[in-house]
């Protein structure tokens, strides 16, 4: 018999299932890839075959054409692969077709979240606890300083702010895929009803949001408008073009920015940010060391984000833990 | 504190002036006395409570939080108040918690001592929220960094209650934080603070940096610009105080100059230290090096007093004798200095001679031939220009010597604070001490973090970040490979470098990516621009 876990071995480019050949989340090119998650530091065009959620292969083919190959897993599904690997897709609530991906092998069990977070999202199903024997974790927001407040609170930051200027209008930096659309689907449910605009590099993946069945309300094009069509509406528009010239069509936009960094003032200022809303897809460090606790795994690997201080908060809680030094990764906009 | 929290947040997300002003004059009209007071003294100058310090910080949360998270967490951030203010472990009842006024707060910290502020600051900490807890610890610490001048809160005192920020200026020296005498007459109309008897600061006049302007000696005099400090000498009420430029009152550290003036008077000069030795003419001030061993000492002892004696080299007359000439033009105030130079014992006092030249390029020839390493460089002051706090555009230029350059080799790199935190921008460059090809070293001969685009900072940091060979807290040690070219006003010998040579001013002039590191430049090519 090989050793125990010998059949999963963490590269620089990606988590390798050695008996299956086939990568989770790689960052070049494969023939076959298990992919979490639509954003682009997990899924990458021009493999052979990439399985992943119908949600996510939508995402993918609506961001690189990738009809060829693409095959779907739903929620709770199973799927074998060569070498007696079984993969099966669980909720992770981190943007709508998010998975983890349970692993198992030889009666022994690997969990590999992506992205994730524990907070509801209206966009997406929530994340599931799964037991297992290796909980390979993302780290983005692993410092104890990343507490996302509750989103309701940011929501109410951002209609007092719209309700005191009429006359400017919010501009909400965000993130295209899932971040734009938690806050238009949060935005709704705090009792916001007016049309929302849109930059155009936003429109599309609204679009296959609502498709995919999340209600977004009125949502109108920018482009389509005058200035003062705007005065006291919401416009969403991707981080880039928060200072971008674009932004000078708006009436004296007040900028706001949608990502869990704004947590810190002075990464608030470097983007000229004058309205944070702390809000993200990605647990926070009380949701990072709870999921560790409920999860229970023998041993936590560490990725994506601030490894160095998850893995000492393992070590202090005695939990078995290790860095991965997976290239390809950044921090979202997030 | 909550009202004085929320405006520190504000502030810190605002990035226009007029914006920042209204902020701040909004407050200053609604909140009472002395809370109003304490903030805007916070704003504008800063607090100061000896027994908290940012060290004091540290060792609450560390006690409370593993050290390691803690210095990641810090290290992140950049910033000990702002960490502190997120990271503050919630209470653990959960009983009702009244926040501090801003004067319950001041008061308390004035109280606290190096022993007491281990616990009572943990209860200040406990009634605020994240965001009060950054304004107290941020008040706490003094500087608030925010971007709030001292110029731009008198601004905002002004504004709110539509007074003259020139007299704002003028009596805000002559007082004292919560400033009940300055509301009292800005708010509520009441008299002027009575401050003709006290040896107050008065603000004093800046210059514009020439760059390409040429002016017209016609109705321009030059000055020579010594590379001294500028103080300020104010005598009223039978007392003398030095000022610094920022207002600061250095008295203590000169105290020969406190027995030599003895009529009411405001003058304005530099203060140089006598000697012929390190560059200065015979009879004339030493260089910069040497006043350098006077400044920052609270007590001064009889050997430094004759080894580097102190004087005033006068340039300017505020008033004297119970006159104010701050309205004259400069002519007529140059006049008056001069007839006031008898009354000045020559031990401590001369005048700033006036630059003859009858034209521009003249002046110019003469700017190049200046040899005297005390002169920093030219003063053009409009004959007419009256003495007006601050700089105003066309009526003073300072014209410096063209900086000197020398090509480093980039050692070490620091994370910055503030707005800089997440980048690399503070840079250690040395010389080769040797041939680099026949093994020589590099010595560090300076630190830099300034001169470069924002464009440059993000290569830079780039660089550094692909480069790095060794980590050290915030330090990174990186590859010898890049060169900077750097300009600074002067070198001095220095005991305090390995390299034995410091330089004063150096900033990043260019970023040599194309220079290869052994052609940087060495020690001796250093040493050889000391102007002594
Ligand atoms: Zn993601
Ligand atoms: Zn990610």
């Amino acid at each position: 018999m090989a050793a125990p876990f010998s059949w999963i071995r963490p590269e620089p480019h990606g988590i390798h299932i050695v008996p299956a050949d086939c990568w989770v989340d790689p960052s070049k090119p494969v023939d076959r890839a298990l992919v979490t998650h639509g954003h682009a530091d997990h899924a990458r065009g021009g493999h052979g075959q990439t399985v992943a959620t119908p949600e996510t292969l939508a995402i993918m083919d609506l961001r690189y054409n990738t009809r060829e190959g693409a095959t779907p897993v739903a929620y709770g599904e199973t799927i074998r692969m060569p070498g007696g690997v079984d993969a099966t897709y669980i909720p992770a609530g981190h943007v709508l077709g998010s998975a983890q991906i349970l692993l198992e092998h030889a009666g022994e069990k690997v969990v590999v979240t992506g992205d994730y977070k524990r907070r509801p999202d209206p966009t997406c199903p929530p994340f599931e606890v799964t037991p297992c024997d290796i909980f390979i974790t993302e780290a983005t927001f692993g410092l104890p300083l990343f507490t996302h407040p509750p989103i309701a609170e940011e929501m109410r930051k951002l209609l007092d702010r719209l309700a005191a200027h009429p006359d400017r209008c919010v501009l909400v930096g965000a993130y295209a895929l899932g971040k734009a659309q938690r806050v238009i689907a949060e935005l709704r449910a705090a009792g916001h009803h007016q049309p929302i605009y849109l930059h155009g590099a936003m429109e599309k993946m609204c679009r296959l949001y609502e498709e995919h069945g999340v209600a977004l309300g009125e949502l109108r094009l920018v482009a389509d408008h005058t200035k003062d069509d705007l005065r006291g509406h919401v416009v969403v528009c991707p981080p880039s073009a928060l200072n971008d010239r674009w932004s000078r069509r708006l009436p004296e936009p007040i900028t706001a920015m949608a990502s869990g960094w704004m947590r810190v003032r002075q990464r608030a200022r470097q983007r000229n940010v004058e309205l944070p809303l702390v809000i993200s897809d990605h647990a926070d460090w009380g949701e990072l060391t709870r999921t560790i606790e409920e999860v229970d795994a023998q041993e936590n690997w560490i990725t994506h984000g601030r490894e160095e201080a998850l893995l000492r908060w393992c070590q202090l809680h005695q939990r078995r833990a290790r860095a991965l030094a997976l290239v390809g990764y950044e921090d979202e906009d997030d | 504190m909550e009202q004085f929290a929320t405006l520190i947040d504000a502030l810190v997300y605002t990035r226009s002036r007029n914006e920042k002003l209204r902020l701040i004059a909004e407050y200053l009209r609604g909140t009472p006395d002395p809370d109003r007071g304490w903030a805007l003294a916070a704003l504008a100058d800063g607090l100061d409570f000896p027994a908290v310090k940012s060290s004091t910080i540290r060792n609450l949360l560390k006690d409370r939080l593993d050290p390691v998270l803690w210095t990641l967490s810090r290290d992140f951030v950049g910033d000990t108040a702002e960490t502190a203010s997120l990271l503050w472990p919630p209470p653990l009842e959960d009983t009702e918690r009244t926040p501090p006024t801003v004067s319950e707060a001041v008061d308390a910290l004035t109280a606290m001592t190096r022993k007491s502020v281990l616990t009572e600051l943990p209860e200040l900490l406990d009634r605020l929220d994240p965001s009060g807890r950054y304004a107290l610890l941020k008040l706490a610490t003094g500087g608030m960094r925010i971007g709030v001048s001292s110029r731009l809160a008198k601004t905002a005192l002004a504004q709110a209650f539509d007074v003259s920020v020139e007299d704002v200026e003028e009596y805000w020296h002559g007082l004292t934080a919560p400033y009940p005498e300055l509301f009292a007459w800005a708010a509520d109309g009441q008299a002027p603070p009575d401050i003709e008897n006290l040896p107050t600061f008065r603000p004093f006049m800046l210059a514009h940096p020439l760059e390409e302007t040429v002016v017209d000696m016609a109705q321009y005099a030059a000055e020579w610009k010594w590379d001294g400090i500028r103080v300020q000498l104010v005598r009223a009420g039978e007392e003398t105080r030095v000022y610094s430029r920022s207002g600061d009152d250095i008295s203590a550290t000169f105290p020969e100059l406190l027995e030599v003036l003895d009529f009411p008077a405001v003058l304005d000069g530099e203060l140089l230290v006598r000697g012929a030795h390190q560059g200065g003419e015979a009879g004339g001030a030493a260089s910069f090096n040497a006043l350098q061993q006077r400044l920052g000492r609270k007590t001064v002892s009889k050997k430094m007093l004759a080894e580097y004696p102190a004087f005033v080299r006068l340039y300017d007359v505020l008033l004297h004798d119970g006159k104010d000439c701050r309205a004259l033009p400069w002519e007529q105030r140059r006049e008056q200095l001069e007839a006031l130079m008898p009354r000045l014992p020559d031990s401590h006092f001369d005048l700033s001679e006036v630059v003859a030249a009858d034209s521009f390029a003249q002046l110019a020839t003469i700017r190049e031939g200046a040899r005297d390493d005390a002169i920093e460089g030219l003063m053009l002051k409009r004959r007419d220009s009256p003495y007006i706090a601050g700089r105003r555009v066309g009526y003073w230029y300072k014209w410096k010597r063209d900086p000197l350059l020398i090509d480093c080799v980039l050692m070490y790199a620091q994370r910055g604070s503030g707005k800089r935190s997440s980048f690399f921008s503070d840079y250690t460059f040395g010389c080769w001490n040797g041939d680099p090809d026949a093994g020589a070293e590099l010595l560090p001969v300076g630190k830099a973090y300034s001169g470069f685009t924002d464009e440059e900072l993000k290569k830079i940091d780039k660089h550094v970040r692909q480069n790095t060979t060794n980590r050290f807290g915030p330090v990174r040690e990186t590859e010898k490979i890049l060169v900077f070219e750097v300009a600074f006003d002067s070198v001095h010998e220095s005991k305090r470098h390995k390299s034995g040579l410091a330089m004063r001013f150096p900033r990043i002039h260019r970023i040599r990516w194309d220079k290869p590191a052994h052609e940087a430049d060495r020690i001796e090519a250093l040493r050889a621009l000391i102007r002594d």
